[in-house]
């Protein structure tokens, strides 16, 4: 690149430029122009090569190569082909998916009907969280502005391609963003994964081959199109091409939506882009990939980002969440909330997810507690072992990683708790105490007035001294002490 | 919009839009762009904008205003992109109701920069 911009919007290109709610917007900035240029064309295994030579690999967290799904769906024959739009998101502080939908509903429209075109499908449907009431509604709008002007429906465009689009809404289960649970959800059935083969590009939705893409997947499409696939494949690294959006978040300076070229490091986006961790404190770690990935350490900060080196690191990409840590993050606390997560997302359908998840959140409080041991950190790694290997879907093949990786790369933070039972980021309850330094202390009262559970005792002008068996470590009292005399210990 | 019968009538009408977006960026009207996806709706955008309209009628200036999605500042929401004839285009963060009306009393009607200014920071695709 010319220039020395950390980000290229490919994805987002859109997003913040037109107004969503009005289709000559888009067209007027080339969109429908790939849709014309596939369908004037008229060769759908060409596009199919395209797309595979660009180098594409799905958006939504598995990252597997949107050329070879499309072929695989475009080579099963049948009567009824379904083109399934994946705008689940169920990460947990993930919103890429919905500012493309909210920002630029057009381009995944667009992207659909060519996936359509390929396969040889008349159907789309997209999967849509009904918590995404404004996602929801602009693309409502953009659907049928699409349809007025011809671009969606009977004979777009005149040429005698029929594809018509239509909303199915989730009610926001995490499980469900899984393809298959996805598939019996909009079945009328219950949302639980089935194993796979076969893949749903091969019998998917009412058993007919069903080509599955995530919302950002789709929203590169028209740009391979239009500019060519070699443009996007010079983008990236040997086995990522292109950008990534990611929602960075957590203790950084520049919260928001991002989105940079494959195999930029970790560094460039929290120190570059991110401007820095909150408050001028030390960086800790960088979780990606949600609840299925891991944390990232001070190690990791120069490994260019991509597919492959974050699963080599024992993260993964996930679909785009990155929460930036710094030292006062507790890893056994991470770990826990994503374990808490799991609990509560499992569908329940396998006895490996559903039960042993509950008990590796059970060790994680445990320690959390203060009440833990060193076997239970054996059990620990033992327990997500069995888990990753027997679980069915996805969502319990990776429910551990949080776990795995947090104990990899802060083991001293865990043996530390059960060891000495203390949290080193002091963010444990059980593990930490308010304690009034004497010498400090001036004995102005200030803090025992605001202790809430009269914790704290002393007579005026003497040091006073807090009861560690009532303190319940609100830290009341630190805030009210102008003298530095309170800590935590 | 009527519809668009064949691929050649599709390119005629992005020709046409695309002149006609050129003859708004060349009139006299600054064009105002207001960052509302959920992000900047939770913010308080849709009041930003009715300041911001409000406020260049009272002063007779003329603007266009539209929404816009994300435009990825999330730590700077409110944000709004202020494009002045024959200028490039200006993204102002922390936009307030209050500091819109600055905006436009200082920016609009004068040429004073306020300090929330986000420079760009990101290269994009022309199709
Ligand atoms: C538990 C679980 C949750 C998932 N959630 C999503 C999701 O919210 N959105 C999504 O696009 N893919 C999600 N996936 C991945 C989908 O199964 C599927 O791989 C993806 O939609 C395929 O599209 P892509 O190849 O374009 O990424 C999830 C997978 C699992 C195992
Ligand atoms: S791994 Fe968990 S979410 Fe997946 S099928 Fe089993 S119980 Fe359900
Ligand atoms: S507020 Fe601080 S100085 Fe005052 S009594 Fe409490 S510890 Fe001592």
């Amino acid at each position: 690149m010319e220039n020395n911009y950390k980000q290229i919007r490919i994805a987002l290109r859109n997003c913040g430029f037109i107004n969503p709610e009005n289709i000559e917007d888009y067209i007027a900035r080339n969109g429908y122009a790939a849709l014309a240029s596939v369908l004037e064309t008229n060769n759908p295994q060409a596009t199919i090569e395209a797309i595979k030579k660009s180098g594409l690999r799905g958006r939504g967290g598995g990252g597997f190569p949107t050329g070879v799904k499309w072929e695989i769906a475009s080579k099963n024959h049948a009567d009824q082909k379904y083109v399934f739009c994946n705008a689940d998101e169920g990460d947990p502080g993930a919103f890429m998916d919905r500012s493309i939908l909210e920002g630029d509903p057009h381009s995944v429209l667009e992207a659909m009907a060519i996936n359509g075109f390929c396969i040889g499908a008349n159907k789309g449907l997209i999967y849509i969280r009904a918590e995404y009431p404004l996602a929801i509604e602009r693309l409502l709008i953009a659907i049928k502005q699409a349809e007025e002007v011809g671009a969606l429906g009977q004979n777009i465009f005149g040429t005698g391609f029929n594809f018509d689009i239509e909303l199915r809404y989730g009610a926001g289960a995490f499980v469900c963003g899984e393809e298959t649970a996805l598939i019996h959800s909009m079945e009328g059935d219950r949302g639980e994964p089935t194993f796979k083969p076969p893949f749903p590009a091969q019998e998917g939705y009412l058993k007919k081959p069903t080509n599955v893409n995530n919302v950002e997947t789709f929203a590169n499409i028209p740009v391979i199109i239009l500019k060519g696939w070699e443009w996007f494949a010079a983008i990236g690294t040997e086995k990522s091409k292109g950008t990534k959006v990611f929602a960075l978040a957590g203790k950084i300076n520049n919260v928001g939506l991002i989105e940079v070229p494959m195999g930029i490091t970790l560094r460039e986006v929290i120190y570059e882009i991110g401007n820095g961790i909150k408050d001028d404190k030390n960086f800790k770690a960088v979780q990606t990939g949600g609840p299925s990935g891991g944390c990232l350490t001070e190690k990791f900060l120069d490994t260019p980002i991509d597919y492959d080196n974050l699963i080599a690191a024992g993260s993964m990409m996930g679909s785009g969440g990155m929460i930036v840590m710094d030292e006062d993050d507790c890893m056994v606390s991470v770990a826990k909330f994503y374990l808490d997560f799991t609990v509560e997302e499992s569908c329940g359908k396998c006895a490996p997810c559903r039960i042993g998840n509950k008990r590796l959140y059970e060790l994680l409080d445990k320690i959390t507690e203060g009440k833990g041991n060193m076997e239970d950190l054996d059990q620990l790694k033992n327990l997500s072992k069995v888990i990753k290997d027997t679980a069915l879907c996805g969502l319990g093949q990776t429910s551990p990683n949080p776990v795995l990786s947090t104990i990899e790369n802060f083991w001293e933070e865990y043996v530390a708790h059960v060891n000495e039972k203390k949290c080193p980021a002091g963010q444990c309850k059980a593990l930490k105490s308010y304690i009034i330094d004497p010498d400090l202390c001036i004995g102005c009262t200030a803090c025992a007035r605001a202790c809430p559970v009269g914790a704290i005792k002393g007579e005026k002008k003497m040091p006073h001294e807090i009861n560690q068996n009532t303190c319940i470590k609100c830290g009341a009292c630190m805030e009210k002490c102008k003298f530095n005399a309170i800590s935590i210990k | 919009m009527e519809k668009i019968k064949s691929l050649a009538d599709l390119k005629k009408k992005r020709e046409d839009l695309q002149s006609a977006i050129s003859i708004r960026e060349q009139s006299e009207n600054i064009q105002v762009k207001v960052a509302m996806a959920t992000c900047g709706i939770a913010s308080g955008a849709k009041h930003v904008m009715e300041v911001i309209m409000n406020e260049c009628n009272k002063r007779n200036i003329p603007a266009t205003v539209t929404q816009t999605g994300c435009m990825g500042y999330c730590y700077a929401e409110p944000t709004v992109e202020v494009t002045k004839p024959g200028q490039k285009p200006v993204v102002f963060g922390y936009i307030t109701p209050l500091k819109a009306e600055e905006l436009v009393a200082k920016y609009f009607a004068g040429n004073e920069m306020l300090d929330t200014v986000i420079p760009v920071n990101y290269e994009k695709v022309e199709l």
